[in-house]
């Protein structure tokens, strides 16, 4: 599957980093390292919208030398959209080789609520597992308690589970072959 | 099962069929992006997509409603979803009225999108089961080319199986366009005797001389024009089955050749000095009532009793209306295939229309009324309006059938009420029955104070 690069765009909390890191590796197995961080790509920024564009910020990180080895998640604190929607919890290239999370929208705070740092940190691992599901070929799973289920709210967020059911596991460990790669059932958890 | 529904994203900006489609493929969707409407439009030529995502603002000369209109003409079953970032009611309903199924205001939410598709995807997911479902339950209803789940057909059907491998002549009976023949074929088809020839003779479509060398063939010189010897419809069904066709408009000299061959399996050619022996099975038709004709002294009693071996009388279609949207779908899914024209459901007030028909020209009227409403429909659904040429049967035409002292208008009154009442209150039905658009029926109903079914009248 390769190594995936962890990448802070702007400065999310380090604690939060730590169990995005925790939570890749015993997802996916796979060696991940801490990248020296960087800031949100300004080109990224839309006036506007005062938001900002997770298609750009995919862009510029393909830019970077570290994605001709492995793949990256940015992490950022901002809030993304795609043109289309309002807002994304995250972006990835689909079997691609980039992935941004953003935490603004995974803050309790943000909808007016107390704060929760441990809250946080177990959603933007979930987001973190989703978006990279995504980069190594994953689609969405039917399956509600899989990363891979598509979240529409925080209430789904929430009630996914952090590891990759047992059906997305296999495709990933089957080297995900492509037909009926969508076509299976939910219900992957026992 | 997503990845079989293929989608098409148009719109000039990059970013947003991009990320658009990025989105829908993370759903497990396949997608492909045009940037133009001259581009979808090639695009749904060379394939059906199941759900077009369109922007309305496109430069370029087409913008999003002429390219949803283009695409309406080539695929009348695709789901458009119209994309607009002027959140105005003008564009929006332009965009419904044109045909779109939905259209979503960019930026939108999520879980617009997602419930959007869900929901367009579980129409088309249930339109598919009902086009299969339908095709079993017409497997289930069929023998071979007949159609039917009435309990008087399934009869007919049963008495067909256990005749077929018999070599009694058969007399099938029913009015024109019952489906004789297709009877007699089965009879045929189902028994030993399918592999062998069907030989189908109209007996009312020929002189009686021409008939009679038709029949049995004739030697070279028998008459002029006989300029060699010929084999008649006897010889060539050998081996198999001769279906003669309106045997009710026969001749007398006719009826005693053919009682002939029925009684000894013989006969002579015309001008022929050697008598023929044939294996051959006779089926019979007819739309006359034969046992009147005997008594009437028209037909040959000793004839009618070889042919009526085993009768088989067939319902007309008004005998069986149950079988008229079975038919109908039946007639609906081959000629509209044969005819290219994308219609593929029937309305429900057209149904009704169908249903309630009388059908003097029986299942041959109703497969005709299917053709013509196909070629006229604009749409992928056969509406009542497409059946407005199928006009309701007058009970009598004399002078004597009608009360006297009525006038035009009161004439004119009670029969949009009668006609109204039998197509339940429904107006547009109704319309197309009287032949009349609806706002002229609105006109007569307020104008004669005709009160609708179930609708409350202010007093």
């Amino acid at each position: 599957m390769g190594d995936l690069g962890l990448l802070a765009l702007g400065s999310p909390p380090g604690e939060v980093l730590d169990c995005v890191e925790a939570g890749l590796r015993e997802a996916f197995g796979i060696p991940t390292r801490r990248l020296p961080g960087a800031t949100d790509p300004p080109a990224a920024f839309d006036p506007e919208r005062r938001q900002w564009n997770a298609v750009v910020v995919l862009q510029t990180l393909l830019a970077r030398p570290e994605a001709d080895g492995e793949r990256l998640l940015g992490v950022t604190e901002r809030d993304l959209f795609v043109p289309v929607l309002s807002f994304v919890f995250g972006q990835a290239q689909l079997r691609g080789r980039t992935a941004v999370v953003s935490l603004a929208r995974l803050r309790p705070e943000f909808h007016g609520l107390r704060p929760d740092p441990e809250l946080l940190a177990r959603r933007a691992v979930k987001e973190a597992v989703h978006e990279v599901g995504h980069s190594l070929g994953l689609v969405h799973c039917l399956d509600r308690r899989c990363p891979m289920a598509l979240s529409l709210g925080l209430e789904d967020l929430d009630f996914k589970q952090a590891t990759p059911c047992p059906s997305c596991a296999a495709l990933l460990k089957g080297g995900l072959a492509t037909s009926g790669r969508s076509e299976r059932l939910a219900g992957g958890y026992p | 099962m997503r990845a079989r529904w293929h989608i098409l994203v148009v719109d000039d900006e990059e970013t947003m069929t991009e990320s658009l489609a990025a989105w829908l493929r993370e759903d497990g969707y396949t997608v492909d992006v045009a940037s133009s409407g001259r581009e979808a439009i090639e695009k749904a030529k060379q394939q059906d997509y199941a759900i077009y995502f369109v922007d309305l603002k496109m430069p370029g000369g087409i913008d999003g409603i002429e390219t949803m209109m283009e695409i309406r003409k080539l695929r009348l079953d695709a789901s458009i979803v119209v994309i607009t970032a002027y959140a105005t009611v003008d564009t929006a309903i332009t965009a419904m009225k044109e045909g779109a199924q939905e259209y979503i205001v960019k930026p939108c939410h999520p879980q617009e999108i997602s419930l959007l598709v869900e929901r367009i995807v579980r129409v088309k997911n249930l339109q598919r089961e009902n086009a299969i479902l339908r095709r079993k339950l017409t497997r289930q209803y069929r023998f071979h080319d007949l159609v039917s789940k009435s309990p008087r057909m399934a009869e007919i059907f049963e008495l067909v199986r256990e005749i077929s491998s018999q070599r009694s002549t058969v007399l099938i009976q029913g009015e024109s366009g019952t489906g004789k023949e297709l009877v007699a074929r089965a009879i045929h088809y189902s028994g030993e005797r399918g592999t062998g020839p069907f030989v189908a003779v109209s007996c009312a479509a020929l002189a009686e001389t021409l008939l009679e060398s038709e029949l049995f063939g004739h030697e070279k010189g028998a008459f002029t024009g006989a300029v060699a010897q010929r084999k008649g419809k006897f010889e060539l069904a050998a081996g198999g089955t001769i279906f003669l066709d309106e045997i009710g408009d026969i001749s007398p000299k006719l009826q005693v050749d053919l009682l002939r061959v029925l009684q000894e399996r013989r006969f002579f050619r015309v001008g022929g000095t050697v008598e023929l022996a044939v294996d051959v099975r006779v089926i019979a038709a007819t739309h006359h009532d034969l046992g009147e004709a005997v008594r009437q002294d028209r037909f040959r009693d000793d004839l009618y009793y070889r042919l009526n071996v085993i009768n088989i009388h067939l319902p007309p279609l008004r005998e069986r209306r149950e079988d008229i949207p079975l038919l109908a779908h039946e007639f609906l899914e081959r000629l509209s295939h044969e005819l290219d024209r994308p219609v593929t459901e029937i309305s429900e007030d057209a149904m009704r229309l169908l249903v309630d028909h009388p059908w003097p020209g029986n299942v041959r009227e109703l497969e005709n009324a299917v053709e013509r409403a196909i070629v006229t429909c604009r749409t992928r659904t056969l509406a009542a309006e497409d059946l407005a040429f199928l006009r309701p049967i007058e009970p009598s035409s004399s002078a004597a059938a009608l009360p006297p002292g009525l006038t035009l208008q009161t004439l004119e009154k009670q029969y949009i009420a009668a006609t109204l009442e039998r197509m339940d209150g429904n107006v547009k039905a109704t319309a197309a029955a009287l032949g009349i658009d609806r706002s002229t029926l609105y006109e007569k109903l307020r104008r004669y104070e005709i009160p609708r079914p179930g609708v409350l009248v202010r007093g």
